[in-house]
C-alpha cells in the first residue's frame, strides 16, 4: 500500500516537471512572448532587446527552464500580466483557491446525493417509465453545454426563486478566517453569513454539477444492474434478509467501486467546468482566473494553474485508488 | 432414423447461427431498438440538413441585410419579419440562414476532430499493442502525461497556443483531447488479442507481423472505437461551443458555426436569448443523436448481450 502510493507520488513528480516543460516551452516559443505581454506591441526594438536580456530570455530555453524550476522551488511562479496585473501567480492560486473548492464540493455533492439515489432506483425499476426517464434525462444533462445552463440558471432560475445570480464576491462584511465563505461563518458564529454564501452557492454548484451527476447516475445504475444479477444477492433473498439489509449490505456495497473511481475522474470535469461556472456567475475563483488567463494569454498565471490543477486531479485520483480498500476488504489481502 | 434426421438439423442450425457475424447480429438488434432509431434519425436529418444548406437557407449567412433595424444605443436587434422568421442577429444578419448554414461547420468541427484524434490514436495505439516493449513504455508515459490533465482544461490550453485562433484551430484543440482515448482503447484490445487463438494460429501459418496486425487485430478492435468515435461526435461539437465561449474560438463568424454563435453572444444573454437559445438546443439535439446512437451500438457489439 505505502510502495503503491510512493510509486504514484514520484509518478506526480515526473508528470509534473514534463508538463512544467513542454508548458514552460510553449509559453517562450510563443510569437512576442512575454516581452510583448510586458511592453505591448509598439515597443521599440531597443528596449525589447534589453528586456530580453534582463529577462534571460535570450538564454536556451533548458536554461531557462531550469532556471524557472529554482525560482518555482522558492515560490516564485513569475507574476501576473492580465488576470490581476503585477501580483505573483502564487498569490493569486492562494487566494481564489478556496472559492474553487467551495463550489466544486457543493457541486460533487450535489450530484452524489442525486446521483446514487437516482441510479440505484432506476437499476430496481429496470425498463419501467422511471427508469428510462431518469436515463433520457441524463443523456440530456451530458448534451447540454455548462456555460449555456448556467446563463439559464442565473437569469431564468435566479430571478424565479429569488437567489442571488452572482457568486459570492471578496466584498463580505463577515470575519475571514479560512477563506471559504461557508466554513467562517460557521467557524465565528456569523450564521447569516453562512446562509448568504449558500445561497450565493446554489446556483453555480447545481450548473457544475450536471455533467458529474448524469456520469454517477449511469455507473451506479449499471453496477447496480451488474449486482443484482449475482448469485450472493439471491442468496441473501432466500436467507430472508429484509430489504434494506440487502440492500445496504450486499447490493450497494458492492457496487460503489465503479461509482467511487467515477467519482474520482469527476474532478476533472469540476476543474473545467469551473472554468466556464465561475466565468458566468462571476465568482472569483481559479476557474474564473484561467478563463481570464486564457482570453488575455497571462502565461505565468496559466501555468502555475494548469500545473496545480493537475496536481489536485492526480492526488483526487490517487486518495480514490486508496480508498477502495476501504470499501473492499478484498483488495486490503492483496 | 428419427434421431438421424434431428441431429442433422441441429447441425444445420448451428451451422446457420455460428455463421452471423457479431456486426450482423448487432444490426438486428439496432434495427428493433427504437432509442437507436431515435439517435438515427437525428443524425440522419442534421447531415442532409448541413449538406443541403447552401440551397435551403433563404439568405446569404454573412449578408448584413438588415443593419438599419439594429440600434446599439438601445439594444435593438432585428425582429422576426416576414422573409426573415427569426429576425436578425447582433450584425444584421439573417438568424434562420445562419442556424441552418452553421449546421454544416458544426458536422466539420465534430466530423474532422474525431477523424484526428481517431488517427492519432490508431498511430499509437497500434505502436504500443502492436509492437511493444519500450515503444509501448514510452507511448503510454506520454498518454499518461495527457490524461492526467483534466481533458476539457487539456483543450482549453491547446486552444491558448495558437497566436491566431481558427475553425482548424479549434478542431485541433478538440481532437488532440481524444487521441489518448483512442490510443488507450486500441493498445489494449491489441494487448488481449496477442495471445488470442486467431492471432496464435496466424503467426503459425507464417502470416508476417504487419499482416497480422492490419488483418487481424486491427478490424477485431475497430468495434469499441466506432463507439467511442459515435460519442466523441457529440463531445467535440459541445467542447468547441466552450472554446468559443472562452474567446478561444474561430474570430471570423461569415461562416457561422453553432458553438461559435452560442459563444458570441454571451454578452446579450440576458437582453436576446434567443440569440443564445437556438444554437443550444440544435447543439443539445444533435449531440444527443449521437450519444444515444453510440450508447445503442455499445450494448448491440457487446457480445454479452449476444442471443
Amino acid at each position: 500500500m505505502l510502495r503503491y502510493t510512493i510509486r504514484r507520488l514520484i509518478q506526480l513528480v515526473g508528470v509534473v516537471l514534463v508538463l512544467s516543460l513542454l508548458l514552460f516551452a510553449w509559453m517562450r516559443l510563443l510569437p512576442g512572448g512575454p516581452v510583448s505581454a510586458l511592453l505591448g506591441e509598439r515597443a521599440t526594438p531597443e528596449s525589447r532587446e534589453a528586456l530580453t536580456k534582463q529577462l534571460g530570455l535570450d538564454q536556451p530555453i533548458i536554461v531557462q527552464y531550469f532556471k524557472f524550476l529554482g525560482r518555482a522551488a522558492s515560490g516564485d511562479f513569475g507574476v501576473s500580466t492580465g488576470v490581476q496585473p503585477g501580483d505573483s501567480a502564487l498569490d493569486i492560486f492562494v487566494q481564489r483557491f478556496p472559492a474553487t473548492i467551495e463550489l466544486s464540493f457543493f457541486a460533487i455533492v450535489i450530484a452524489i446525493l442525486v446521483g446514487v439515489p437516482l441510479g440505484y432506483l432506476a437499476a430496481k425499476r429496470r425498463g419501467g417509465l422511471f427508469d428510462n426517464l431518469s436515463v433520457v434525462g441524463s443523456l440530456i444533462g451530458v448534451a447540454v453545454p455548462v456555460f449555456f445552463l448556467a446563463y439559464v440558471l442565473k437569469d431564468a432560475a435566479s430571478a424565479a426563486l429569488g437567489l442571488p445570480s452572482f457568486g459570492r464576491q471578496g466584498d463580505i462584511n463577515a470575519t475571514r478566517v479560512t477563506g471559504f465563505f461557508t466554513l467562517d461563518g460557521i467557524i465565528t458564529g456569523e450564521f447569516d453569513a453562512t446562509l448568504d454564501a449558500l445561497k450565493h452557492l446554489i446556483l453555480p454548484a447545481i450548473a457544475l454539477a450536471t455533467i458529474p451527476f448524469a456520469v454517477i447516475f449511469r455507473i451506479t445504475r449499471a453496477a447496480v444492474l451488474d449486482v443484482l444479477d449475482e448469485d450472493f444477492v439471491r442468496t441473501a433473498e432466500s436467507k430472508g434478509l429484509t430489504a434494506s439489509v440487502i440492500r445496504r449490505r450486499h447490493v450497494l456495497r458492492n457496487s460503489m467501486l465503479p461509482v467511487v473511481t467515477t467519482i474520482g475522474l469527476q474532478t476533472g470535469a469540476l476543474l473545467s467546468g469551473a472554468v466556464l461556472t465561475e466565468k458566468v456567475f462571476v465568482i472569483p475563483g481559479v476557474g474564473q482566473a484561467l478563463a481570464i488567463g486564457f482570453e488575455r494569454r497571462d502565461y505565468p498565471v496559466l501555468l502555475l494553474l494548469i500545473i496545480m490543477a493537475t496536481i489536485v486531479y492526480v492526488v483526487v485520483n490517487l486518495l480514490v485508488d486508496l480508498s477502495y480498500a476501504l470499501i473492499d476488504p478484498r483488495i486490503r489481502t492483496r | 432414423m428419427a434421431l438421424g434426421v434431428s441431429k442433422k438439423e441441429k447441425i444445420d442450425d448451428l451451422a446457420d447461427t455460428a455463421g452471423v457475424s457479431l456486426a450482423a447480429s448487432a444490426w438486428k438488434r439496432l434495427r428493433r431498438s427504437p432509442v437507436f432509431l431515435i439517435g438515427a434519425t437525428i443524425i440522419g436529418i442534421f447531415i442532409m440538413v448541413s449538406l443541403l444548406s447552401p440551397w435551403l437557407a433563404p439568405h446569404d449567412p454573412s449578408d448584413k441585410m438588415l443593419i438599419e433595424q439594429v440600434v446599439k444605443a438601445r439594444n435593438e436587434i432585428p425582429p422576426a419579419q416576414p422573409g426573415h422568421p427569426l429576425g436578425g442577429d447582433l450584425q444584421g444578419r439573417d438568424f434562420f440562414s445562419r442556424l441552418l448554414v452553421g449546421s454544416q461547420q458544426t458536422l466539420i468541427v465534430g466530423v474532422g476532430a474525431t477523424l484526428i484524434g481517431l488517427t492519432g490514436g490508431l498511430i499509437l495505439g497500434t505502436l504500443a499493442g502492436a509492437i511493444g516493449g519500450w515503444v509501448d513504455s514510452v507511448v503510454m508515459r506520454l498518454v499518461d502525461v495527457m490524461l492526467s490533465l483534466p481533458s476539457l482544461l487539456l483543450a482549453f490550453s491547446i486552444a491558448a497556443m495558437f497566436a491566431r485562433p481558427s475553425q482548424f484551430t479549434v478542431i485541433l484543440a478538440v481532437a488532440i483531447v481524444q487521441i489518448p482515448v483512442f490510443a488507450r482503447l486500441l493498445r489494449g484490445s491489441m494487448l488481449a488479442q496477442r495471445h488470442s487463438d486467431h492471432v496464435l494460429a496466424a503467426t503459425a501459418l507464417g502470416v508476417k507481423k504487419g499482416a497480422i496486425v492490419f488483418r487481424h487485430m486491427l478490424p477485431n478492435s475497430l468495434s469499441p472505437v466506432i463507439v467511442q468515435s459515435t460519442l466523441v461526435l457529440a463531445t467535440a461539437i459541445i467542447e468547441a461551443a466552450a472554446l468559443s465561449f472562452l474567446g478561444l474560438g474561430n474570430p471570423d463568424d461569415r461562416i457561422p458555426e453553432w458553438g461559435q454563435m452560442l459563444g458570441d453572444v454571451q454578452n446579450v444573454f440576458d437582453t436576446h436569448p434567443h440569440l443564445a437559445a437556438w444554437p443550444a438546443v440544435c447543439i443539445i439535439i444533435v449531440a444527443l443523436g449521437f450519444t444515444l446512437m453510440g450508447e445503442t451500438l455499445r450494448e448491440a457489439l457487446d457480445p454479452k448481450n449476444r442471443r
